[in-house]
């Protein structure tokens, strides 16, 4: 069998389009392509594919299943292991996790195993029919979020026969995945779908109960619960402490997305949220969320939008993809440019002045350090700012929680193998942890602390698990 | 969803609402607040709390019927639920070992005075107050403040009650007539706790302002309700809602309750709260 060096290629809208509406950009692999795409996987002996992925889904196997046309298999198998497929299959950063190690790409392109995760998922989700909910050992664990990182080890407890009780403190369940990432990305209803998904098997979300106000990690653990996982994500956003910051026209990118995805901006009135759409926007960062808030900017009607980012493309942290995508749809990038004070005129925006930058030697993170250009500030006319820098962990549950340990900068401290807190009983996984990181990394985190927490609650004679 | 227990208008375009909400009831404290939709394409919008029960497990709410959300929760009535209801947010406002206190509450920023001077009375502690609206129909909540206070002073813009004009003018009144106070607690309109604290500036009397600036979930996680106090920024939801009413920049704060003006322009005849 010869190899075939290149991928199958995926159906998009057309930059032009979509950058006037909020549909997903990738359309996905129809059933021919992804046969077509998963007969190019060689299936390897000893595959590194699965060793790249955080929660090492069976790669070969279920791409196997796909080629012979057993879609419903390769749906199962990866459901084994990876409780949202349809969300990983799209919002992974399957480039430098299971696609980079692909023997393919040493040649050509890495199998495209994300598109082919996508395309199975989406073919199950169609196709999925509600069954009976398996009764639970009526032992309970509660789970503090419910983004991936809650999603993922509540599904897992439930699957292990626990009575999983989410508690979200917005009135919507989903947490990043329905706040953060755009629809152009992520349709909310294949989130919600999923969700459902993970309800079927047991778990009960309880909306608008902020833990560390409404009822606090202590009260949960004294009302019953046997552990707590928190899985509470990098909420906090960060603003760069420039003059300006608070004039009106300047948002976090938490704020700006939130109003957006959450509560629907894009629709107002008909939505009762409002959000300021202005002429031209500058995004202040270089990641991910950057990247969706320009691309959102966008889609809304402002008439120029800016990435302000202060090294070169090359370090930016957004997948290439998504870099791809934002300059396909015209948004400029003014990279090597560092915001010095954003100008105002009666408490509005109506510029960024800047500072033009170099790169020296790396710094800790390996990248090389921006440096300042004395004397080359310049002014972009801009009438909304937003802030697209990073977010911390939110101190809420810290700060209401006796013994709960974390670092300086908001991180909860755990044992890396097992997700355990200081606080005996609690767990923690993901961004609250972390930082802002990755979807699939929350979920792994999430997946080995239910496997912990069931490892010490099976070890306790007195709650007598049925096993 | 949270089921309307009693819903009472207490004046014009202004409504009491009681809302079964036990969780939230028993953990409130005087000074915080809520989070609340009307429905599923309501806006998120904080409220303070106006009274708690934690046996009956409701949380009283007092608003005015001024924007969207607002006029879509009025037309609610009892036995109606409200979506979303998330809460106590905020941190309760600081109220114990206090001298001599003077409440000074003007518009619907007299509903969240209210559990704090009943804390206040409640801990023994010597409470005057001072309210202040448009006209006599627009007071709110008159005769249970002055069954849990020493002495109440009323003002209204039309003379219709009490002294004809502001609460400031009161304040200032009755400071030069020798009253000593340990704290002065200014809810109400932006520009009210402005010219509250900068009276008291004058005269070096501690004084604490409730912040209630635009937000989206209350919080930490959007930052849109960050105050500069102290030539520091705070998000309001999280580090407030009460502040140092001597080192708040008031006039940014005016200015940031404008974000929204063009898409909020709602007439109404009797509002108090301008701009909220």
């Amino acid at each position: 069998m010869s190899l075939v060096l290149t991928r199958v290629p995926v159906g998009e809208q057309e930059p032009e389009v979509r950058k006037h509406n909020f549909n997903e950009v990738s359309l996905g692999y129809t059933l021919e392509e992804a046969i077509q795409e998963a007969k190019r996987c060689i299936q390897c002996k000893r595959p590194r594919c699965v060793d790249g992925c955080p929660v090492n889904i069976r790669i070969p196997e279920f791409i196997d299943h796909i080629a012979n046309g057993n879609i419903d298999r390769a749906a199962e198998i990866i459901k084994e292991t990876n409780n949202l497929p349809a969300i990983c299959g799209r919002v992974c950063p399957q480039e430098e996790q299971c696609e980079v190690k692909c023997i393919l790409g040493i040649k050509g392109e890495p199998v495209a195993i994300g598109r082919l995760e996508r395309f199975a998922a989406d073919y199950a989700l169609e196709k999925a029919k509600k069954g009976p909910v398996p009764m639970g050992n009526g032992i309970k664990v509660a789970i503090v979020g419910s983004g991936p990182a809650g999603l993922t080890a509540a599904a897992d407890l439930a699957k292990y026969g626990y009575e999983a009780h989410i508690f979200e403190a917005f009135h919507e369940p989903g947490g990043v995945l329905i706040y953060g990432i755009p629809e152009f990305r992520l349709p909310e209803s294949l989130v919600r779908k999923e969700i459902e998904g993970i309800k079927d098997l047991g778990v009960q979300i309880y909306t608008n109960i902020i833990i560390g106000k409404t009822i606090t990690i202590d009260e949960l653990l004294e009302q019953g619960y046997e552990a707590v996982f928190i899985g509470s994500g990098a909420g906090l956003p960060r603003f760069m402490n420039i003059p300006g910051e608070n004039l009106n026209g300047v948002y976090s990118a938490n704020e700006y997305l939130t109003r957006i995805n959450l509560m629907k901006a894009y629709d107002f009135p008909n939505n009762h949220t409002p959000i300021k759409v202005g002429h031209r926007v500058a995004v202040v960062g270089g990641g991910n969320v950057a990247m969706d808030a320009a691309r959102s900017a966008l889609r809304l009607g402002a008439d120029e939008v800016r990435i302000v980012y202060r090294r070169s493309e090359e370090e930016m942290p957004a997948r290439s993809e998504e870099i791809h995508h934002a300059k396909e749809e015209g948004i400029v990038f003014d990279t090597l440019a560092n915001p010095i004070e954003i100008m105002g005129d009666n408490g509005w925006v109506t510029g960024l002045k800047c500072i033009r930058m170099e790169l020296g030697e790396p710094d800790s993170s390996g990248r090389r350090r921006p440096m300042k250009i004395q004397g080359s500030e310049f002014i972009q006319d801009v009438d909304i700012v937003i802030m697209a820098i990073g977010t911390s962990p939110n101190p809420l549950i810290v700060s209401t929680t006796d013994d709960l340990a974390a670092h300086g900068w908001g991180g909860i401290i755990v044992d890396e193998e097992t997700g355990s807190t200081s606080k005996d009983g609690v767990y923690a996984g993901g961004d609250a942890v972390t930082g802002a990181a990755t979807v699939i990394l929350a979920m792994g985190a999430g997946k080995k602390a239910a496997k912990a927490i069931h490892e010490r609650l099976k070890a306790r004679e007195d709650l007598l698990l049925p096993l | 969803m949270f089921e309307i227990m009693d819903k009472r208008t207490i004046g014009p375009g202004i409504i009491l609402m009681k809302v079964k909400a036990p969780l939230v009831a028993g953990k409130a404290m005087p000074g915080q607040f809520i989070m609340l939709r009307v429905s599923e394409e309501g806006e998120r919008i904080p409220l303070t709390i106006a009274d708690y029960d934690r046996e009956e497990g409701s949380i009283s709410i007092i608003f005015q019927e001024v924007g969207y959300t607002t006029r879509d929760l009025g037309m609610l009535g009892v036995g109606d639920s409200i979506r979303d209801f998330a809460g106590p947010l905020g941190k309760a406002s600081k109220l114990d070992n206090h001298g001599r206190v003077l409440c000074v509450g003007g518009g619907v920023g007299i509903a969240p005075l209210f559990p704090q001077i009943k804390y206040l009375n409640s801990r023994g502690t010597d409470v005057d107050v001072i309210i202040g609206a448009r006209n006599s129909d627009c007071l709110i909540l008159v005769d249970e403040i002055k069954a849990c206070s020493s002495n109440v002073y009323v003002a209204t813009d039309d003379g219709s009650s009490g002294h004809e004009g502001f609460v400031t003018d009161v304040v200032k009144r009755l400071i030069d007539e020798g009253n000593r106070y340990d704290l002065v607690i200014a809810v109400g309109p932006l520009i009210m706790m402005k010219i509250v604290s900068s009276i008291t500036k004058e005269y070096n009397i501690p004084t604490t302002v409730s912040l209630n600036p635009i937000m989206v979930d209350g919080t930490g996680m959007c930052g849109g309700c960050r105050v500069t106090v102290g030539g520091k920024v705070f998000y309001a939801c999280v580090d407030g809602p009460d502040f140092d009413g001597h080192l708040v920049d008031f006039d940014e704060a005016i200015r940031r309750q404008q974000m929204y003006k063009e898409e909020e322009k709602v007439e109404h005849s009797c509002r108090l709260l301008p701009n909220e």
